[in-house]
């Protein structure tokens, strides 16, 4: 585990046009440290979601990520409102995101089940009123 | 399709990264849903399609390893948006047309869709 990277992020969230630039700089240097198309690919679409996430329903957070020669971990942690059913979230297309988020290209309900589809390990805890942790791995 | 043809067939004008249009657009993608385009675009190096003119459109595409934003009906992208697709390589267009029409021209000329 002494071989593993950690960088983290602050997620801020108020501002929805700086939203992503986490994982954009994730992808970066991902890319730089030589690690494969398709896993890069991976994690930058579920942690994007993420990201967005945090923003538009969680007021940001924080995203922990940590580069393993076996693994990639990404850790999304936010003091947002909490999700009150995970199993109907986890529904494609459902959203409680509002219009102006829809006006932006967003609230399709589509963000989770991609997480899950991108990622190979996929955890949400979440109490309302507290917060969210979302946890991503990936097989390297 | 080169970019330069692809800008050529929708008299699209370059917003930026004139220098780029001579790369190679694999597909394209038509859509204002960055939800959709994160879950359904599967090839890199297309064109993103959009009457969105948002950063968010910029950094969809750039995580999807897409080579070029058209924003249609004469969207106006704000700096930061630019400044955005000058930072990740992305090649921004503006036409006039409308996201139907565009995407008619295009398909018509030969670019076929993300074959997701
Ligand atoms: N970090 C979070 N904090 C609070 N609620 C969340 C969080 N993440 C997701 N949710 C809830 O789960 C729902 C589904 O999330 P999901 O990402 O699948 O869709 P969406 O964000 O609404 O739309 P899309 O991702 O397609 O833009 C959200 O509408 C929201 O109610
Ligand atoms: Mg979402």
């Amino acid at each position: 585990m002494s071989e593993c990277l950690k960088f983290s992020y602050l997620v801020e969230g108020e501002n929805f046009d700086g939203a992503g630039a986490a994982s954009e700089d994730t992808k970066a240097r991902l890319k730089r440290l030589g690690v494969s198309k398709e896993v890069i690919r991976k994690v930058a679409i579920s942690m994007y979601e993420a990201e967005i996430n945090m923003v538009i329903h969680a007021n940001g957070g924080k995203a922990d990520v940590m580069i393993c020669p076996d693994k990639i971990k990404v850790v999304m942690k936010d003091t947002g409102k909490g999700i009150e059913n995970i199993e109907q979230a986890m529904q494609e297309g459902f959203s409680t995101a509002s219009e102006q988020i829809r006006s932006l290209g967003f609230g399709a309900g589509m963000g989770l089940p991609n997480m899950k589809k991108y990622s190979d390990s996929l955890d949400i805890q979440s109490q309302v009123g507290v917060g969210t942790v979302v946890t991503m791995e990936y097989n390297i | 399709m080169k970019i330069c043809q692809l800008a050529q067939i929708i008299d699209a004008r370059f917003v930026c990264g004139e220098e780029k249009k001579e790369k190679e657009i694999s597909s394209a993608f038509a859509c204002d849903l960055m939800s959709d385009v994160l879950a359904y675009v599967n090839e890199s190096n297309g064109a993103l399609l959009s009457g969105l003119a948002n950063p968010q459109v910029v950094r969809t595409a750039a995580m999807m390893d897409m080579s070029c934003v058209v924003l249609v009906r004469n969207k106006m992208p704000d700096k930061k948006t630019i400044e955005l697709a000058k930072q990740n390589g992305i090649v921004l267009l503006q036409c006039q047309h409308n996201m139907y029409t565009a995407c008619g021209l295009l398909f018509g000329a030969g670019l076929m869709g993300d074959r997701g």
